[in-house]
């Protein structure tokens, strides 16, 4: 009954929807060979995510956010297609997902970057990868205009060790989107940089998001950035089978400046609803480590 | 001015200390001259056998090898030049077959799960041979000497650069895949743009191993097969009794395999790109 009434559900919704995920669930499976018993590294069956839902219209923004460990990169990840649910659909466009594709673009936390390339060889290999029959001087000109893009002229012939973190995350950034990906999938890209980098990526990621108005789904564990960039905002439950507890609409204005940010209406409220529910969830998950930890030991 | 005064007492005891380098190697020339001593000490007072020469006697004649090292009187009387020619170049071409064979068997063994553990039997039975016990064999296989040097050789020079090959193909970093899978790269696209540079600082310090063991190997080889090369003189000079030719040989073996190893080196850091092996 109930699945019935959420396939419905999901054919109504899907019409509009340039992305959507039904019910999606992943288990990881444990080790219990007799040589892994035997040599102690065992382990259970962990189920991360249980019957996601989740419908994107296009061009917009959304954010996941959810207490760490609760199955984001897991639920990015079966989106990108470079893992498999363990039930479910992803479908886009309508057209379920066999795979990962260049129809969706993938800013990886790490960078990335393939560190015999330069920044525009980089950028260029995706180019070519994705569209071999443009001719030379196009492909030149796209990575041209998206090196720019993001700021990085002049680094062109660089090489991605002579980079700071923050111009990687460029390079990460302009190669996603050169290939002109229908949807953009960000893992919590800015994680790995100090505040002030990134403060500054994240004003970038909003002007080009103005110009390009793509769909783009992020991760973060950042409330400011959520509020910052994003139509809405998906906040996940703590694992084991972590579902999504709430959709927040962001109803602010754009552009968006994160000097006047607090000035929109409703900012402080969603703020404050965004800081109990990770609270709450992340108290919930110490205090069931505390109580595993105790009973393993008692 | 009590700032100058500070300044001069502050800047005079660092005149007479000496940076690690300067001290090691004071320390290096007080070693070498503490052993050339007791060699030339040793010498003149009879503590070694009589064949020894003093510490000068070499010197003199190390000086004499290396200021004429292309003269050529005939095949046992060659200039030092000559010998070690002779023998790089059967450690390059043995060293380059074995390469060739390593490196693809190591790209193939990389990429396939089945292949490598189909494969690892005969490595791990083989690569703690003695590269000296194939040399009866290439005897008995090839009957002539020049292509038994090759032979073992190049069997020598196989294993370290299979073996790191394999690993770095194998552990190509995740993420760089994924880049690959999202912009749906060819398989063969995968491999030459991505998983061959990803491991081009395994391959090059395989090669790196395998070169330093090769040479090595390549005097044992010339002793007892004889004919030419650096191997072959320092056991002909043994015959003559001429002890200074050997230990000049010894020095220069070294220097020989130094220069190898840092060329070696130097192609490790130009495919590195910053990456940490
Ligand atoms: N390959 C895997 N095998 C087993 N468990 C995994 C694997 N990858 C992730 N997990 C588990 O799944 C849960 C969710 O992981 P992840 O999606 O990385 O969380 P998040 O990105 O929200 O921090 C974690 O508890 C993690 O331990
Ligand atoms: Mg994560």
């Amino acid at each position: 009954m109930t699945t019935h009434t959420s396939l419905i559900r999901t054919a109504a919704m899907s019409a509009s929807a340039q992305l959507s995920v039904s019910n999606v669930s992943k288990t990881y499976f444990g080790k219990r060979d007799w040589f892994s018993r035997a040599t102690r590294k065992a382990t259970l069956d962990y189920t991360a995510l249980e019957d996601i839902n989740l419908e994107i219209e296009p061009n917009t923004f959304v954010s996941i956010i959810g207490p760490s460990g609760c199955g984001k990169s897991t639920l990015l990840n079966i989106i990108a297609g470079l893992s498999q649910p363990t039930a479910g659909t992803v479908a886009i466009g309508g057209t379920p997902i066999n795979g990962p594709g260049p129809d969706r673009g993938v800013i990886f936390q790490n960078y990335a970057l393939m560190p015999w390339m330069t920044v525009l060889d980089n950028i260029l290999f995706a180019i070519e990868t994705v569209k071999p029959k443009l001719s030379v001087s196009r492909r030149m000109a796209i990575a041209q205009e998206h090196i720019d893009l993001v700021g990085l002229r002049g680094a062109e012939h660089r090489h991605p060790h002579e980079l700071s973190g923050g111009m990687k995350q460029r390079v990460g950034i302009a190669r996603a989107l050169a290939i002109d990906p229908q949807i953009l999938l960000m893992d919590e890209p800015f994680g790995a940089l100090d505040a002030l980098t990134r403060g500054f990526l994240q004003d970038e990621v909003e002007r080009i998001w103005e110009q390009q108005r793509k769909t783009v789904i992020l991760i973060t564990h950042s409330i400011e950035e959520a509020l910052l960039l994003s139509d809405k905002i998906v906040m996940m439950t703590r694992g084991p089978e972590a579902r999504i507890a709430r959709i927040l609409d962001v109803p602010f204005s754009r552009p968006r400046h994160r000097e006047s940010l607090d000035q929109q209406a409703a900012y402080h409220a969603l703020k404050a609803e965004m800081e109990l529910h990770l609270s709450q969830e992340t108290r919930a998950v110490e205090e069931s480590r505390i109580r595993r930890k105790a009973a393993s030991e008692a | 001015m009590s700032n100058t005064v500070m300044h001069r007492t502050g800047d005079r005891p660092q005149r007479f200390t000496l940076n690690t380098n300067q001290k090691a190697f004071l320390l290096f020339l007080l070693i070498l001259g503490v052993v050339l001593l007791f060699w030339e000490a040793g010498a003149r007072l009879g503590w070694f056998s009589q064949l020894m020469p003093s510490a000068s006697a070499t010197m003199k004649e190390f000086w004499w090898w290396i200021s004429n090292p292309f003269f050529d009187y005939g095949p046992n009387d060659k200039g030092i030049g000559w010998l070690l020619l002779t023998s790089l170049r059967r450690v390059l071409l043995g060293f380059a077959i074995g390469s060739a064979i390593a490196i693809p068997l190591g790209i193939l063994i990389g990429l396939s799960e089945v292949a490598a553990r189909a494969v690892d039997p005969f490595i791990q039975i083989l690569k703690p041979v003695s590269p000296l016990a194939w040399l009866p064999l290439g005897l008995g296989l090839l009957k002539n000497s020049e292509s038994t040097a090759l032979f073992v050789i190049a069997i020598t020079s196989i294993w370290p650069t299979l073996i790191n090959t394999k690993f770095g193909v194998s552990h190509v970093d995740q993420s760089y895949l994924d880049v690959t899978r999202t912009l749906g790269a060819s398989r063969w696209r995968t491999l030459s743009r991505v998983i061959l540079p990803a491991a081009a600082p395994y391959i090059v310090s395989g090669l790196r191993i395998s070169i330093g063991i090769a040479w090595l190997v390549i005097v044992a080889a010339e002793i007892l097969v004889g004919g030419s090369g650096i191997g072959y003189f320092v056991w002909n000079e043994w015959n003559n009794l001429k002890i200074t030719s050997i230990i000049t040989a010894i020095l220069i073996i070294g220097v020989v395999g130094l220069l190898l190893d840092r060329l070696f080196g130097l192609l490790q850091a130009w495919v590195a790109f910053g990456q940490k092996l």
